[in-house]
Formats: structure tokens, C-alpha cells, sequence
């Protein structure tokens, strides 16, 4: 099997308000790898993110999934942003987990990882729940099933929302800072949650500030600073022997 | 004159006092009706941050809380059919003119109870709907709806109790709600007091069932599961808040 790339980011720019946030981003994820991205805060890590996982227009490059272009498409020599109805079905090849869960606090937790599977996908009521409860399972909470967010501990929170976005199988899992929001003894179970999805051969990217995790679990790490990849290698070349002072300089005050 | 309490409890349970109070309510629950789902799209409007959709939105909540709920009714029952033929008709009666201008009037009011409840909606809640790979519409019914609703019941419980009082101002286009009930009544006897206490006790019975209802149903939108296996889970629960904080 050739090591295709599962995604590609093209030149990747974006700006808020006249500020440059993501100045020319490039980077292939292969199928399998796990990608590390670490930066300091505000440094468009989550900006990229959202892009890929088409929440927001990037102002011009472009995004491929599994040689395909999303997101947007060429026009007679202008890029043309795909409509809401196009980009919902996109969506659906890629995996979200969100800094803050965002889960959704009117269904109880089997029913938030059920409504993808139902009102995306199409699937009929039983059989979304025989898929949900087995995906719970995975994250070890097939005993919270019929809690609802508000009663369970923020790691608790995360893990089913690792689910709702891993039941529907998606290509590739994005994964915003999946730890920042929790406390500090709730972080391991959630990261233990992501290790294990690793070992399966899911293609993830993982925005983190958790630098032995990222060391641990990823074929490649990124340092991400000021809108653009200061440099990216394999752990042990990125941790141990940095080619650049700036991370350099970010390790030191992270290690 | 003393108080004549058969006077009042004939009233009580005369026909004309159960079928006005029943017009009173149904006047009520049509026009809230009509007012939630003018009201929604006007919400929709106002949030949409699209100037077309604004424009007209706003026009319309500007026109419908400045114009009295009572001219409007007049306007429905004695001009419309004057401009328009089609409203000469039967069916244009007046619980429907009642319940149409009172609707369009609410929906005024009620668009900003909406916009409000969904504005409350965290934006995060519309954003996980659609890394879902949900459509807007999905996303907003399944995903903002639900989470509005449970922001706007109260004031809207308060809207339906208000509308239920406002039915009353239907009296000038003839529609026998319970007030008129209880006016023609005293027309005819001068027996003021126990006809009156009788439409009191009608309103009051009305807004009471009417305030457990709602009750109900919020309690429907309490997001928890209190109801299974509540020593274990409250136990765990109870755990998890205490561990955090």
C-alpha cells in the first residue's frame, strides 16, 4: 500500500479583521500518522483547525482530503467557496473533538453520539443506538449512557465527544486542544483516549499543549508560531535535537 | 344590594360563562400559535445578518409594538373587509379576526423572546452541529431549537397568560369571550359584583392551570436523569461536582 496522503493543506492563508492569522500553512498527513501540533496561544493552531475541518473559509489555498479538493473549488480562475449544504456533507469524512466538548447539553450522552448517525447519516433509530452504546464502550462510559452532559466531569464530557465524532468514521480526527479544558487529574483519562484511537491507525492531528503526549504518541510533531510551521520532524528529531532557535526556545519553556 | 351568592355560583357554572371562558382560551392559543411561528422567522430575520431579511424584520416589530392591540382588532374586523371582499365571508368570523390580530401583534413581542433565546444558545452548540456534517436546517432544529425553547418558555408562559387577558379587548368586534360574557350579563341584571366575581374566579382558575402547565413542561426541559436509578447516579454525580470543585 503507497503512503497517500489522507490530507494536504496547500498554502494555506487566513486573516481576521486585517490580521494575517495563518500566513501560507502547508503540510500532507499520510493515512496512520498522528501529527502533533504545538505552538504558543494565538498562534493560528486553532485557526488551522477549524479550516480544515471546514468551519470557516480560508481566505485562498487549498485544502485536500484523500486527493480530493473540499472546501472550496476553482472558477474560471477564482476560488469559489463551496455552499453550507455541500461543505455539510464534506464535513462528514472528518472528526472534530473540541476544546470544550461543546456536546450538546439537551441529549443525554448515547443520544449526542446517536444524532450524527441519525440526522446525518440516516441511520434508523435502533440501529444508531446499537452503534452509539458500542462507541461509548470504546470510551469506556457505556455506563453514563443515559446521563446527560451537565452530569458528567469534563473528561467524562470529552471522551463522549471523542465518540460522537469517531461513530461516524470518519477519514481523518482533528483534535482541538483536547486537554485544556479539564483538570489536571481528568486530563490522563482523555489522552489515554486518544493514544488508544492512535494504536487503531486513525489519521489524527492533535492541537496540544501536552508535550510528552505529543512525544509518546506522534510519528510527527510541528511547532506552530506566528501563522506559519516553524518545524515539523519525527519526536525524537523534534524534542531531542531541534534545528530552530524558536523551538528551541518554545521546548525550554515547556519542558 | 347584598352579594347574592346564587346569583354567583349560577353564573359559575352557566354555559355562557364556560363557552366565553373556553373562546377567551382559544383565542389565546391560536394567536400564540400564529405569533411564535411570524415570531421565529422574524427572529430568524433579525439574526440572520443578511440586510434583506433585517430590513423587513425590523419594520415589522417597529409597526406592531408602536400600533394598540385594540386598533388592530378594529382594523381586522371593520376595515380589511371593506378593502378586501374575500374577508366578507363566513369563516372570517370573530374569533378568527381576534385571534389573527391578536397574533400578528404578538408576534412582535414574541420575535424578541425568540431572538433573545436564540442568541443565548452558545456558539459553540451550532459549531459541533456542523462538524457533524449536519445541514443548517438540522443544526438549527435539531441542535439551537431545543436549547432555545427551554430559554424562552417562561416569558412565553408570560405571553400566553397576557394574550389570555388581551382576548378580552375582542369584546369591541363581538366576540362573546368571557368578559363580554360577563358584561352582557350585568347589562341585563345590574347585578355587577357576583357576575364580576365570577369572570375573577374564571381568569383566575384559567392562569392557574395554565402556570402548572408550564411548570410541567419545563421541568420537561430540565436536561438531567434524576429519574433513573436516582440513589447510585446521584451518589456518582454528587461525587464527580465535589471532586472538581
Amino acid at each position: 500500500m503507497t503512503t497517500q496522503a489522507v490530507l494536504q493543506v496547500k498554502d494555506l492563508h487566513k486573516n481576521y479583521n486585517g490580521n494575517a492569522v495563518l500566513k501560507g500553512v502547508q503540510f500532507d498527513v499520510d493515512k496512520g500518522q498522528v501529527k502533533a501540533v504545538l505552538g504558543p496561544s494565538g498562534s493560528g493552531k486553532s485557526t488551522m483547525l477549524r479550516l480544515m475541518a471546514l468551519l470557516e473559509p480560508a481566505d485562498s489555498g487549498e485544502i485536500h482530503l484523500k486527493g480530493r479538493r473540499i472546501g472550496s473549488k476553482d472558477h474560471k480562475g477564482h476560488t469559489l467557496h463551496l455552499p453550507e449544504r455541500q461543505l455539510a456533507v464534506q464535513r462528514q469524512e472528518i472528526g472534530m473533538v473540541f476544546q470544550r466538548f461543546n456536546l450538546f447539553p439537551h441529549l443525554t450522552a448515547v443520544r449526542n453520539v446517536m444524532l450524527g448517525l441519525t440526522s446525518v447519516k440516516g441511520i434508523s433509530h435502533h440501529e444508531a443506538r446499537a452503534q452509539a452504546m458500542d462507541m461509548l464502550k470504546k470510551v469506556g462510559l457505556e455506563n453514563r449512557a443515559s446521563h446527560f452532559p451537565s452530569e458528567l466531569s469534563g473528561g467524562q464530557q470529552q471522551r463522549v465527544a471523542i465518540a460522537r465524532a469517531l461513530v461516524l468514521n470518519p477519514s481523518v480526527m482533528l483534535f482541538d486542544e483536547p486537554t485544556s479544558a479539564l483538570d489536571p487529574e481528568l486530563v490522563g483519562e482523555v489522552l489515554e483516549v486518544i493514544e488508544r484511537l492512535a494504536e487503531t491507525g486513525m489519521t489524527m492531528i492533535v492541537v496540544t499543549h501536552e508535550v510528552r503526549f505529543a512525544r509518546r504518541v506522534a510519528n510527527e510533531v510541528t511547532l506552530f508560531d506566528g501563522g506559519v510551521i516553524v518545524e515539523q520532524g519525527a519526536p525524537e528529531q523534534f524534542f531531542d535535537n531541534p534545528q530552530h532557535e524558536r523551538t528551541k526556545k518554545f521546548l525550554s519553556h515547556v519542558h | 344590594m347584598l352579594f347574592d351568592p346564587n346569583i354567583f355560583f349560577a353564573q359559575l357554572v352557566s354555559p355562557d360563562y364556560i363557552k366565553g371562558a373556553a373562546l377567551s382560551v382559544g383565542v389565546a392559543i391560536v394567536s400564540l400559535i400564529l405569533a411564535t411561528v411570524i415570531g421565529f422567522f422574524m427572529a430568524i430575520g433579525r439574526t440572520s445578518g443578511k440586510t434583506y431579511l433585517q430590513g423587513p424584520a425590523h419594520l415589522y416589530v417597529w409597526f406592531f409594538r408602536a400600533i394598540p392591540a385594540l386598533l388592530v382588532l378594529l382594523i381586522m374586523w371593520n376595515a380589511l373587509p371593506q378593502l378586501i371582499p374575500a374577508l366578507r365571508a363566513d369563516w372570517f368570523s370573530p374569533f378568527v379576526a381576534a385571534s389573527v390580530g391578536l397574533g400578528l401583534v404578538e408576534a412582535a413581542f414574541m420575535s424578541e423572546i425568540i431572538r433573545s433565546a436564540l442568541l443565548s444558545v452558545d456558539d459553540g452548540q451550532p459549531l459541533a452541529g456542523r462538524a457533524l456534517g449536519m445541514s443548517p436546517a438540522k443544526v438549527m432544529l435539531k441542535v439551537v431549537l431545543p436549547q432555545a425553547i427551554r430559554i424562552a418558555l417562561p416569558p412565553t408562559g408570560n405571553e400566553f397568560i397576557g394574550l389570555v387577558k388581551y382576548s378580552s379587548l375582542a369584546s369591541v368586534i363581538s366576540l362573546r369571550e368571557l368578559l363580554t360574557t360577563a358584561q352582557v350579563g350585568v347589562n341585563i341584571t345590574f347585578r355587577y359584583a357576583e357576575y364580576y366575581a365570577a369572570a375573577i374566579v374564571y381568569y383566575l382558575v384559567i392562569v392557574s392551570v395554565l402556570s402548572v402547565l408550564q411548570g410541567l413542561l419545563e421541568k420537561r426541559f430540565a436536561w438531567t436523569s434524576k429519574t433513573t436509578k436516582p440513589k447510585k447516579t446521584a451518589g456518582a454525580v454528587l461525587g464527580d461536582k465535589v471532586g472538581i470543585s
